[in-house]
């Protein structure tokens, strides 16, 4: 071989050359497959490789005794299982269903189940199941389920997926809520076909983003995050879901969560530009306008949920694995998060 | 003059025979492998692109938003690299070298992804450093494209690797959710098996492609001064004007995508096989389109192009919808790239003299990528203001006028030159 030589015009394609690169590849390939292997392996032991409970022979249903719904991400056969435990005593033993949900809320004898089916292709679906946990209605989805959320009578279902802007420029995200009218039938795509208003001016600006949507009593009235510009900025914004109308009312409030008595507001609050936990869990009172800092001090992305007019609720990770598990803290700023349930996420009260 | 000069030097060095193979017809194995060298390097970061959004979401379920700023940081570090690389792969007889640390950059920054986990500002500088390896690495390969291949052939060499490059645009995702259906949550499986089909590509192109050797006195002669000197070549300089022009009335794939999927009301899930579309046709017609080019000339081709780009911005703000089209904007989109991207390449590379050939290639697609840039800063504004479709008549406008001044410039420069210049 004689690199860079004058002569030798394609001698590149030496038999030794294609030797090495024939081994070259078998090594590469090798380790490609055996890593590929290693991780489908690792993803199995961490999800189903442990000893939790498994879903169970009796169907659980959604009436009956106060318990707390979630999604169970115990290592074990029922990972990913819609799973209960007594609210009275959440450490206790887990009933463990057959359904599987990526993402979950119940109210009043109905669930919400965001279910993303994985293929060469995923696609994404919101089911609506009755109080057996059957299915009564599909919903295919635009994106990736993030939240989900029922009004308190169960009518009105919401859910927020993130959409992929593109394949090539793979910065360009957005999302996309839609509302359910479950006894009607009625579905209303996307909020950003709602006309907003802020200050008394229109927002027009097609980069609108809206998520976390929370249901009043009177199943028309909303409360939701909207996001506009760049640097964007995060808004509350009060709908009204028969006049297709929004309204701004404050800045820097997402995923809001209404507590049941109606009167306040839990929501994570951005408080610092770190990448990786950003956001705090602020109670806001509706009435006088303060905002609360709540106990915890980790980072919390997720839409909380009132277990009671004094407790809220909400998923952490629990670290590397795939697991989280569900916390508490008091929504009036005071004691201090407990662990509610380990190896759970998406929790939802059944009062 | 640079031409001749260029051409006599040629000649006179170790690549007569290719350069006579591929006179002849036939195209240098060069240019083969590093088409090949692209197909598999495309392999691996088309892997990266197809499950970044959904890593970033649902693997580390970070907030959409932070994500805002990670996209200014790019596109500086890319320029500057750019230039700078195709300066050094010149002055140092050192295209193949440029070109290897630049793959190679790129195939390490996969492992770092996995390494990295969640931080918003890591997870940017990988980024970062993957395209500054693509920017380092563009120009020399380019430039040994049209190294290993004669000034009339050169349509042909640069459609040959285009295709070759298009088919691995087309692998790279299926791998991708192949591999993710089948470890679901596993990215870090993507990431490794992404940097091992890298590593295969730069091992290709160290094992196969050869530089060409250039004489210690043409290293001199790729000086600064002279790399800035090419843009006094009138021709050259009005190719660069004229690919910056176009680019700047160039919508991006990215706001195609989107304006076509806005119109046909697509589910999110087909989504990301748009681009295949367009794709498939830029495969099918690189190398014919890249012939032509060579026959009726690289420059009417190149210009030409741009009307197929404008069919396709027709056909957005149209009346014409469903299957005619998707069909329509994949045809005329495909079109449009068979007729501009290589064939660009193919227009400057035979009047560049063999020592500046990396500078000027890297100057030239600095100039295209500036147009590009601001088109996308102008049409995302443009869109936030009056909406997709008028943004795409706009953009159309705007295109209309860079083609007719486009049209004279170059079709005065090449009347002088028929004018017995």
């Amino acid at each position: 071989m004689h690199d860079g030589d004058a002569e030798p015009v394609g001698a590149l394609f030496t038999r030794r050359r294609v030797l090495a690169f024939v081994l070259a590849l078998v090594v590469l390939a090798g380790l490609g497959v055996a890593y590929t292997v290693h991780a489908i392996e690792r993803e199995d032991k961490k999800k189903y490789g442990g000893n939790g409970t498994a879903p169970g022979p009796v169907p659980l249903s959604l009436q009956g005794p106060p318990r707390l719904l979630f999604r169970s991400t115990e290592s074990g056969p029922g990972y990913g299982h819609v799973a209960a435990v007594d609210a009275a005593a959440p450490g206790g033993a887990r009933q463990v269903a057959d359904r599987t949900c990526d993402r979950l809320y119940a109210a009043a004898g109905r669930a919400l189940c965001l279910i993303v089916d994985r293929g060469v292709i995923s696609r994404n679906y919101a089911l609506v199941l009755d109080d057996q946990l059957r299915e009564v209605r599909r919903v295919e989805l635009a994106g990736t389920p993030n939240r989900a959320r029922l009004s308190a009578s169960g009518r009105m279902a919401s859910w927020t997926v993130f959409v992929y802007g593109d394949s090539y420029a793979a910065t360009s995200f957005s999302t996309r809520t839609s509302v359910l009218d479950t006894r009607s039938g009625e579905l209303v795509q996307s909020l950003e076909d709602f006309a907003v208003t802020k200050d008394g001016a229109d927002v027009r600006t097609p980069d609108r983003n809206f998520w976390g949507v929370t249901f009043t009593a009177d199943d028309n009235t909303f409360y939701a995050t909207m996001s506009t510009g760049g640097p964007p900025h995060t808004y509350l914004v009060r709908g009204d879901l028969k006049a297709r109308t929004m309204t701004v009312l404050r800045e820097n409030v997402e995923c809001p969560s209404l507590s049941p008595d109606g009167t306040r507001l839990v929501f994570k609050k951005k408080v610092s530009n770190d990448g990786r936990n950003p956001w705090r869990l602020y109670v806001l009172d509706l009435a006088s306008g303060t905002e609360t800092a709540l106990a915890e001090t980790r980072g919390v992305d997720d839409q909380a949920v009132w277990l009671d007019d004094h407790t809220v609720a909400y998923g952490l990770p629990t670290g590397a694995g795939a697991g989280s598990d569900v916390w508490s803290v008091p929504a009036d700023g005071s004691g201090a998060a407990t662990r509610l349930v380990a190896g759970a996420f998406s929790p939802a009260p059944l009062r | 003059m640079y031409l001749s000069s260029s051409r006599s030097q040629d000649t006179a060095t170790g690549v007569r025979r290719d350069r006579a193979r591929a006179a002849g017809g036939v195209v240098t194995a060069n240019v083969v492998a590093l088409g090949l060298v692209s197909l598999v390097t495309d392999i691996s970061s088309e892997m990266v692109t197809a499950v970044m959004p959904v890593y970033l979401v649902a693997g580390l379920g970070l907030s959409i938003l932070q994500f805002g700023f990670l996209d200014g940081l790019y596109q500086g570090v890319t320029v500057f690299l750019r230039l700078a690389g195709g300066h050094i792969a010149d002055r140092f007889a050192a295209r193949k070298k440029v070109a290897a640390v630049g793959y190679g950059v790129s195939a390490v920054s996969k492992l770092g992804f996995p390494l990295i986990g969640a931080s918003v500002p890591g997870i940017g500088t990988l980024l970062a450093v993957d395209r500054a390896g693509k920017g380092l690495r563009t120009a020399p390969r380019d430039a040994l494209i049209s190294l290993s291949s004669t000034p009339e052939s050169q349509g042909k060499a640069f459609g040959v690797h285009r295709a070759l490059d298009t088919v691995g645009a087309f692998t790279g995702p299926f791998i991708a959710f192949l591999i993710l259906s089948a470890v679901a949550t596993a990215y870090d499986a993507v990431f490794v098996v992404s940097f091992c089909v890298g590593a295969v590509g730069l091992l290709m192109l160290l094992l196969f492609v050869r530089d060409r050797p250039s004489p210690a006195s043409e290293r001199k002669a790729a000086s600064t001064r002279a790399g800035l000197r090419l843009l006094r070549d009138a021709p050259f300089r009005r190719l660069c004007g004229c690919a910056l022009l176009l680019g700047a009335a160039t919508v991006s794939d990215a706001f195609v995508f989107l304006v076509l999927q806005r119109r046909l009301d697509l589910a999110g899930h087909w989504f990301p096989l748009l681009p295949l579309g367009t794709a498939g046709v830029y495969l099918l017609l690189a190398l014919p389109m890249g012939l032509v080019a060579d026959r009726v000339g690289r420059r009417t081709v190149f210009l030409l192009g741009h009307v197929a780009l404008g069919g396709v911005y027709a056909l957005l703000a149209g009346p014409v919808g469903g299957l005619a089209l998707l069909a329509g904007v994949f045809v005329l989109h495909g079109t449009f790239y068979a007729m501009t991207d290589g064939v660009l390449m193919a227009a400057a590379g035979a009047g560049l003299p063999a020592p500046l050939r990396t500078s000027g290639l890297a100057v030239l697609q600095t100039g295209q990528a500036a147009g590009k840039f601001v088109s996308s800063v102008a049409f995302g504004w443009a869109w936030t203001r009056w909406g997709p479709e008028r943004a795409v008549m706009w953009s159309g406008a705007a295109l209309a006028v860079a083609f007719a001044v486009s049209a004279a410039v170059m079709g005065g420069a090449r009347a002088r030159a028929r004018w017995g210049r």
